[in-house]
């Protein structure tokens, strides 16, 4: 007997659980009752509490059942798991979710759906739909269709995505390149690492139809040691794409060519900072480099560079497929499409929800996400990565939108929110950000690299209580500096996470506790 | 247990010139370097520096620069336990401590039997399965204090964590 196909998630995340344990046991089990087993590791939903999720293929859809421990594969197996029987980890249809079912899927369509190595599944999911009208298109055109898609930069600045590759285009040079920043180090944040994961070959359709765009024929992914799987996946998908004729010369007949090639940090948060990347994309030590001139007009090697996020280039293919006006019409104010949000830390539900901009911050943390994992109350969020402030509750009303959330001195930045319990200590959470840049600083500026260490120290005095009053004048006078006088925002934005966790939690620091009105 | 070859000249140089082609080699090699031997020596820094035809205070200075780049030899086993916001949200600091006594060596260091090397890292990506860790370069989540026994008992018995 045949078994139904069935699906075992092999992202980091998943095999972090224990899924390999799981399909190993499953394999078992099966040839145990004489079932050749037919088995696909796909990416993941994205669905974190529930990993690993089996899913079995039924004629109604996929039937999912999560989370499995190893121990838990013979009762299912008894319990009639090749048919979508009952059990109490039974979830159902899987796409019924409503955690799934209410995101807006479109950068992360096909993630968990397929197995990521297969261009197969990844073109019968509409795959490669994009290169190929940007081949019909040509390059100026596809340009423009990514400008008024409306895309803006997923890294954290969100700067036009379309305006820079105009740059690129039109700059005078022997040789472009395209560069991923694939660097995701902001605590909180997975996006970049689910496709590498789950859907390389969006990346790679991305990149490709990048270089088409702006006529560059190589292009490199920089990734972190901290994602070894990641490296492992796009290393093998860049190879079918090679076999297969969708990298290396003259791409489907069009006379373009385009190659890429991964290459991997070792653990410096500051080489997600465009320029310091690409000096280490050199071989160089990962100093920040003053702009101008832009890698657009300057990048890798003094050659002019697009150098976007993840998954600013895996946004790429459906814009072009779907065109940019579809795109565009998803969102609000200036904060166009859809942004995939990571839901993490202490939260019930932790996982990726794309979704168009707009929903609120509260309605994310609590509906969306259920709530802590702890059970307490939550007393606040980091949202943005270790850069980005922390959130009241009384903030939960802020719409995901770049414009809203810099008006409340927050970041949205590549979209991470991490929730903390009622047992957080706000001061500790200050000097960690400080701590953190001293550990990271490139060292070129003096206000991150000595700044960040007079700031660890000052907000120990704080909290010991040693000439408190004076010592928060300094640490705000310092967060002032740190702001004004650094080269990049590992430096200047710093104080953000700081200063909002002094001004909203003032009781953590041996103050009196700020009035509602004075927490705004 | 990532078992690493004894250091020698020959096979250094080997390692550089497969990579030495590369646009912008001195990552790869140094990564390769540490991936073959378990940490880069400093010997390797002038090979390394004539092959790219670099000044060795460019190659050390890259060396120096990345923290993942070891210039002394690890522990037999490495766990490095993740220090960042999110897995503190979910008692990462606790587990810390608990593994520095349990483990017996403090965050940072490796045992002076050469047995453990204990050391944080930030962010694995697992922020949703948080506090998360990598042990011998295997990933794990949902990380809590019995891990830690397990883990400690399997050092003990000269096996890897996660080993049957
Ligand atoms: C300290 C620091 C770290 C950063 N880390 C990342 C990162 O990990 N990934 C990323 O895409 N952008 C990161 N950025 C932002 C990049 O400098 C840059 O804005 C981005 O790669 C541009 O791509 P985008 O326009 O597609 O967002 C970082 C910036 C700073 C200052
Ligand atoms: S702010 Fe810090 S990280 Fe950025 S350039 Fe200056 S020293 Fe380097
Ligand atoms: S090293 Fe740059 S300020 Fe001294
Ligand atoms: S913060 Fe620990 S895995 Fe991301």
């Amino acid at each position: 007997m045949k078994s139904p196909r069935i699906f075992v998630p092999n992202d980091a995340t998943a095999i972090a659980c224990g899924a390999d344990r799981v399909a190993h046991k499953l394999e078992k089990g099966l040839s145990a009752r004489g079932v050749t087993a037919d088995i696909t590791r796909n990416g993941s939903r994205g669905l974190f509490w529930l990993e690993p999720l089996i899913e079995v293929e039924t004629e109604k859809g996929r039937v999912g059942y999560g989370p499995v421990t190893p121990g838990d594969v013979e009762e299912l197996l008894h319990a009639g798991l090749l048919h979508g029987g009952e059990h109490p980890l039974c979830v159902g249809l899987v796409d019924e979710i409503p955690y799934l079912k209410k995101q807006t899927r479109l950068t992360f369509a096909r993630v968990g759906i397929i197995d990521p190595l297969s261009l197969t599944d990844y073109e019968a999911h509409g795959g490669y739909r994009g290169l190929k009208r940007a081949l019909e298109l040509g390059p100026a055109a596809t340009v423009e269709e990514v400008v008024e898609s409306g895309l803006r930069g997923r890294g954290g600045a969100g700067f036009p995505t379309g305006i820079k590759w105009r740059t690129v285009a039109a700059a005078e040079a022997d040789q472009r390149y395209i560069v991923c920043n694939a660097d995701e180090g902001d605590s909180g944040t997975f996006a970049d690492r689910l496709i590498m994961e789950a859907d390389p070959f969006c990346l790679i359709e991305g990149m490709t139809i990048a270089g088409f765009a702006v006529g560059a024929t190589r292009g490199y992914v920089y990734s972190r040691s901290e994602y070894p799987l990641s490296f492992v996946v796009m290393e093998k998908a860049i190879e079918k794409a090679r076999a297969a004729g969708l990298l290396g010369k003259n791409i489907l007949g069009s006379g373009h060519d385009f190659d890429l090639e991964m290459r991997m940090g070792a653990g410096a948060y500051v080489c997600g900072e465009e320029t310091a990347l690409l000096e280490s994309l050199e071989g160089k030590r990962g100093l920040v480099r003053a702009k101008p001139p832009l890698p657009a007009h300057k990048g890798l090697f003094q050659k002019p560079t697009v150098i976007n996020n993840l998954v600013s280039l895996a946004t790429v293919p459906v814009i072009l497929d779907k065109g940019g006006s579809f795109y565009r019409d998803f969102g609000m104010g200036r904060s166009r499409g859809t942004m995939p949000i990571q839901l993490a830390g202490n939260i019930k539900y932790g996982g990726l929800f794309e979704t168009a901009f707009g929903i609120s911050l509260g309605e994310l943390v609590n509906d969306i996400g259920g709530g802590t994992a702890s059970g307490r109350p939550v007393r606040a969020v980091q949202a943005g990565g270790p850069l980005g402030a922390y959130m009241p509750v009384s903030q939960f009303d802020t719409p995901f939108d770049y414009e809203a959330f810099a008006a409340k001195d927050a970041l949205i930045g590549h979209g991470g929110i991490v929730v903390f319990d009622d047992t957080v200590d706000m001061a500790h959470m200050a000097r960690f950000a400080m701590e953190f840049c001293a550990h990271e600083s490139c060292g070129k500026c003096t206000p991150c690299r000595i700044g960040s260490t007079r700031g660890v120290e000052t907000l120990d005095k704080v909290v010991t209580g040693e000439k408190r009053e004076q010592n928060l004048v300094l640490l705000r006078d310092l967060c002032h500096t740190m702001k004004l006088g650094s080269l990049c925002a590992l430096g200047g934005f710093t104080p953000y996470p700081v200063l909002s966790a002094l001004n909203h939690f003032p009781e953590d620091f041996g103050a009196a506790p700020s009035l509602p009105a004075a927490a705004e | 247990m990532a078992v690493y070859e004894d250091w020698s000249t020959e096979r250094a140089a080997q390692v550089i010139g497969e990579l030495r082609h590369l646009e912008g080699a001195t990552m790869p090699i140094l990564h390769a370097l540490q991936e073959t031997f378990g940490f880069v020596p400093d010997p390797a820094v002038p090979l390394i520096a004539e092959s790219l035809n670099l000044s060795r205070a460019e190659v050390y200075g890259v060396l120096t620069f990345y923290h993942d780049f070891r210039r002394e030899p690890p522990g037999r086993h490495v766990v490095k336990l993740c220090a960042a916001e999110a897995c503190q949200s979910m008692g990462g600091k606790a587990l810390a401590d608990y593994a520095e006594d349990k483990l017996g060596v403090a965050m940072g260091e490796t045992s002076t039997d050469g047995a453990i090397t204990l050391e944080p890292i930030y962010c694995l990506g697992l922020c949703a399965c948080a506090p998360s860790a990598l042990v011998d370069g295997q990933l794990v989540g949902r990380l809590d204090p019995q891990a830690i026994d397990e883990m400690a008992d399997a050092f003990a018995a000269g096996k890897s964590f996660g080993d049957a």
